[in-house]
């Protein structure tokens, strides 16, 4: 009898589901009995980063606590297109209070539930990158300081999105943004500004950091599962392209995502108790042009003339990153 | 139990009576003591399990409320002046949810200049962002209003501040009689919310309203504060009813039978204004004073019908209109469009200020003569006041005002004003 | 009505000195009313705080301008703030001091005040004797007892068992009565018996 060997490529986040797997390895999203929190026919623009990360963490984190969560979400793009009234795309118990308050908020229902002895009921508080790193970030860091028992999501697409594409303390250098536009002899956002949350929130100590990417669904479902399944302050941090605030294809939200990933910039990363002790590493790493080419936020950077220096900072950063995290392994050829 | 308590004291006792379930505190003065005694309650283990937060800010405090009220508990912080600003935005965000969050403000001057002293400022900034605001006559109204408040915001679906003068309240001991357990829960049922963070009935709250809807929300929330009205003094009379004093009210007259000229305050100077009552009445005049308990919602009727056969109303207010003048007195007026009575403004206490016998009986006699400005600030230096007038027009660069005019006026350490 | 006005600086218990009177009043079924008179926390400086008693509910909540009696619980203030500013020309004086008014500066100042109302205690030194520590404000409080007759020793005492508990509570009650002592021994020297304030 003649054999032949046959290699099995796993197809990862290119597919939604992979009966390949073990039943508890698959995604929560090819399950018969996925909660679909976000539900369809909510106002998200077509391709948008936030609406897929958003459905994922929350579908994740609705099977870890066994359909008893309450989410907490700041104003922004998830909240606004989830409830547009009279409707809402939420199939869960879910509030919006305020934007710079969502922290707080959360660490009140987790002090009621804890009042009223329901420890099987879990909170969830969600906002984007300017109601986490800018306005919510007294609240932010009063949760993790407190160590409150709530799991915070950030969706990070860089910038104030929803009120038309504004600078945040996460836009990244150079990146064009209505108030830190291509114009002038810095054109974008300025170089050494900016804040690094993941980082902030070890420094505070807490239980659980982890940056997650739409990049890699899978992986952001089991970073989720981690962090539901411990107590304490828990921050996931998540990469979630933008195509109108980018500039990007609809249709390459997640390509774009994976070359931040696969370029250093956005580096994926466990942390616990203030220490990385995972990463991701890169499969293939990428120049940081592949991922600037694909964004007109960054299109100045290449017309009318290349800016080698911005080009080869950016760089810098991820290839810093790369050092820092560790997110190639050198053994591999 | 009657005992000689400091205010501060009697409001945390009557809030641990209440059985909270979440309390949010972020120091201020002069209301540390209700939260340090608070906290030292909680941590005694003597409010259940009820949860106790130190929080970041003024605005995380009240945060962790909505969040908590949302989420089915009973909910308390207390703040004032700078911290009753800072969380503005979600002062109106607690309203508009109909969340029956109960807060003390310890009414203190909002700054600049900074001022840790009484007046009512800070309450009346947000006088209209959709709360029920108590205030509070003495330390024993102070307890009492506190118990009434969650019982009409938990059956209103309204958040309540009860208001009482920080420092000349908070920080006096007197005689104050606290109800015991027993009474408070026959008084005060457990909280049924209207409206609940519940996974097994998925409900989604703070959706966005756009031009359809927004006006008749609001509509909505105004109709609920008159019926607010009916439901403050239902409350009062239960009260009274079950502990056998009253508390509270809309509003309360003092010797106002005969009287043709009223005097209107909230708040801790309606006791002095009594003392000038009594002495004027000695002297032959005929003066009384009413007391507004509940100043929003604004309960005009009772208000018009108590003064409408005096010749002259004078409202004594511890705040101020930049620009315009008196903020009750407005609503005063309001109350009495149509009758031809003319209320005078008085600014009296402002930053502290002492308002004392003397002063608001000479008031009351210059009213009376014709003689006040209008609005007339009590006790106001005129000589620091038309120096620095002077000074200014002289130079342009003339320094900051709060600078000069503690200077002018010179005072030093512990000089009684 | 009396009104008493304490004046100290900050950290010496000034303010509850205040308080002790009111509950001290309180047990003695009075009415009573106490507050303070200063600003943020700060040790040092220069603090008030007054105290009303009444056999009725008092109402006002005017500052106290026309004090009917003085505690000045540091000497160092006599000749800084306006200290006397106010006083009933029949009022009370009760200065802790080891010095006599001479020696302090003000005995001119005081002469027109009516024969045993005006007293120097050795308060902080009977406060080192009873707490170790220069704690003037409850042997004052004793000598108040003692002064005016206004208040009995015992609701004094039984005040500051209340505020105080175990030892230190005891402590006081002893420095409290020290403190009467202290005054009716020194009135006596002076021949002018007890003279006792009304209380309307």
């Amino acid at each position: 009898m003649t054999t032949q060997r046959i290699k099995f490529y796993q197809t990862g986040t290119y597919t939604a589901g992979n009966r390949l797997l073990d039943e508890e390895a698959r995604t929560v999203q090819s399950r018969m009995d996925r909660t679909n929190s976000l539900n369809s026919g909510h106002r998200a623009c077509q391709g948008c980063g936030e609406a897929l990360g958003a459905r994922y963490a929350i579908d994740a984190a609705m099977r870890t606590s066994k359909n008893r969560l309450i989410a907490i979400n700041a104003t922004g793009c998830l909240e606004v297109f989830s409830s547009p009234y009279p409707e809402s795309a939420w199939q869960i118990p879910w509030m919006h209070s305020l934007f710079g308050n969502a922290p707080a908020v959360a660490s009140g229902v987790a002090a009621a539930l804890r009042a009223k002895g329901r420890d099987d009921v879990k909170v969830v508080a969600q906002g984007g990158d300017g109601a986490t790193v800018d306005i919510g970030f007294g609240c932010l860091s009063g949760m993790f300081e407190r160590n409150d028992d709530v799991l915070y999501l950030c969706y990070d697409n860089e910038a104030y999105m929803n009120t038309g594409v504004q600078r945040s303390g996460s836009t990244p250098p150079f990146a064009r943004t209505n108030t830190t536009q291509a114009v002038g002899e810095a054109p974008g956002n300025l170089v050494g500004t900016g804040k690094n949350v993941p980082l902030i929130a070890m420094a505070h100590g807490i239980p659980y950091v982890a940056t997650a990417s739409v990049a890699d669904l899978h992986d952001l479902e089991a970073k989720v599962t981690t962090a539901m399944s411990m107590n304490g302050a828990r921050y996931i941090h998540i990469h979630v392209p933008c195509p109108l605030g980018w500039g990007s294809d609809p249709a390459h939200t997640i390509k774009v995502a994976r070359m931040a990933v696969e370029s250093g910039l956005f580096p994926l990363f466990e942390a616990r108790a203030g220490s990385v002790v995972d990463r991701m590493k890169i499969r293939r790493k990428v120049s940081v042009e592949r991922y600037l080419e694909l964004q007109s936020r960054f299109n100045h950077l290449f017309k009318p003339c290349r800016n080698d220096a911005a080009i080869a900072a950016i760089q810098a950063i991820a290839d810093e990153n790369i050092a820092t995290y560790g997110l190639i392994d050198s053994t591999r050829p | 139990m009657r005992a000689q308590l400091e205010g501060s004291q009697a409001v945390a006792e009557a809030i641990v009576l209440c059985r909270p379930e979440v309390i949010a505190a972020y120091p201020i003065s002069p209301q540390t003591h209700i939260v340090e005694r608070l906290s030292r309650m909680v941590k005694q283990g003597d409010v259940g399990r009820c949860q106790y937060l130190n929080v970041e800010s003024e605005f995380g405090a009240l945060s962790v409320l909505i969040g908590a009220s949302a989420a089915g508990a009973r909910t308390y912080t207390a703040t004032t002046s700078q911290g009753l600003l800072f969380m503005a935005e979600a002062v109106y965000n607690a309203a508009g949810l109909g969340l029956p969050i109960v807060m003390t403000i310890a009414n203190r001057a909002v700054g600049a200049p900074i001022n840790i002293w009484n007046d009512h400022s800070d309450s009346m900034a947000l006088r209209d962002a959709g709360w029920i605001q108590l205030y509070a006559e003495t330390n024993q109204e102070a307890a009492d209003l506190h118990i009434q408040a969650f019982r009409l915001a938990e059956e209103l679906s309204c958040p309540v501040m009860v208001c009482m003068d920080g420092y000349i309240l908070t920080h006096a001991y007197e005689p104050v009689d606290l109800p015991d357990q027993a009474s408070v829960d026959a008084f005060l049922p457990a909280f049924s919310p209207v409206q609940l963070l519940d996974p097994s009935e998925p409900i989604s709250i703070g959706a966005m309203v756009g031009p359809e809807a927004f006006t008749e929300v609001k509509y909505l929330a105004h109709q609920q504060h008159l019926r607010a009205l009916t439901l403050v003094q239902d409350i009062s009379d239960s009260f009274e009813r079950q502990f056998h004093r009253q508390s509270g009210g809309l509003c309360t007259g003092y010797r106002m039978t005969d009287a043709d000229t009223i005097v209107i305050a909230l708040g801790s100077v309606i006791g002095t204004i009594q003392e000038a009552v009594d002495g004027l009445r000695n002297e032959g005049i005929a003066v009384g004073c009413l007391k507004i308990s509940c100043y929003r919602p604004f309960p005009s009727q009772q208000i018009r019908a108590a003064l409408e056969s005096s010749s002259r109303v004078i409202v004594v207010e511890k705040d101020l209109a930049v620009g315009m003048g008196g903020i009750v007195s407005a609503d005063v007026r309001m109350a009495l469009n149509g009758l031809h009575i003319p209320v005078h403004t008085v600014i009296a206490g402002l930053g502290g200020r002492s308002i004392s016998t003397e002063s608001l009986k000479q008031m009351v006699r210059d009213v009376r003569a014709e003689r006040l400005s209008e609005p007339h600030f009590l006790d106001l230096n005129l000589r620091v006041v038309d120096e620095e007038l002077a000074r200014r027009r002289e130079q342009r660069r003339a320094g900051p005002l709060a600078e000069q005019v503690i200077r002018a006026v010179n005072a030093i350490g512990t000089k009684v004003v | 009505m009396i009104a008493i006005r304490f004046h100290g600086r900050g950290g010496q218990g000034v303010v509850t000195a205040a308080e002790l009177l009111s509950m001290a009043a309180f047990a003695d079924g009075k009415h009573a009313q106490a507050f303070p008179s200063f600003g943020s926390e700060r040790m040092g400086a220069p603090v008030m705080a007054f105290c009303r008693i009444d056999s009725k509910t008092i109402r006002t909540r005017e500052a106290v301008t026309h004090p009917d009696m003085l505690i000045v619980q540091d000497p160092t203030l006599l000749h800084q703030v306006e200290i006397f500013s106010g006083l009933s020309p029949d009022g009370y004086v009760l200065i802790n001091s080891t010095f006599s008014l001479a020696e302090l500066g003000i005995g001119d100042f005081l002469k027109s005040m009516p024969p045993g109302h005006v007293c120097v205690v050795p308060a902080s030194d009977i406060g080192v004797k009873h707490m170790r520590h220069p704690i003037a404000n409850t042997p004052l409080l004793g000598a108040f007892a003692g002064i005016t007759g206004v208040i009995a020793l015992e609701s004094v005492q039984s005040a500051m068992r209340q505020k105080f508990s175990g030892a230190l509570g005891e402590a006081n009650a002893a420095a409290a009565q020290d403190g009467y002592d202290h005054v009716i021994a020194s009135l006596a020297r002076e021949g002018s018996g007890l003279h006792h304030a009304r209380t309307t």
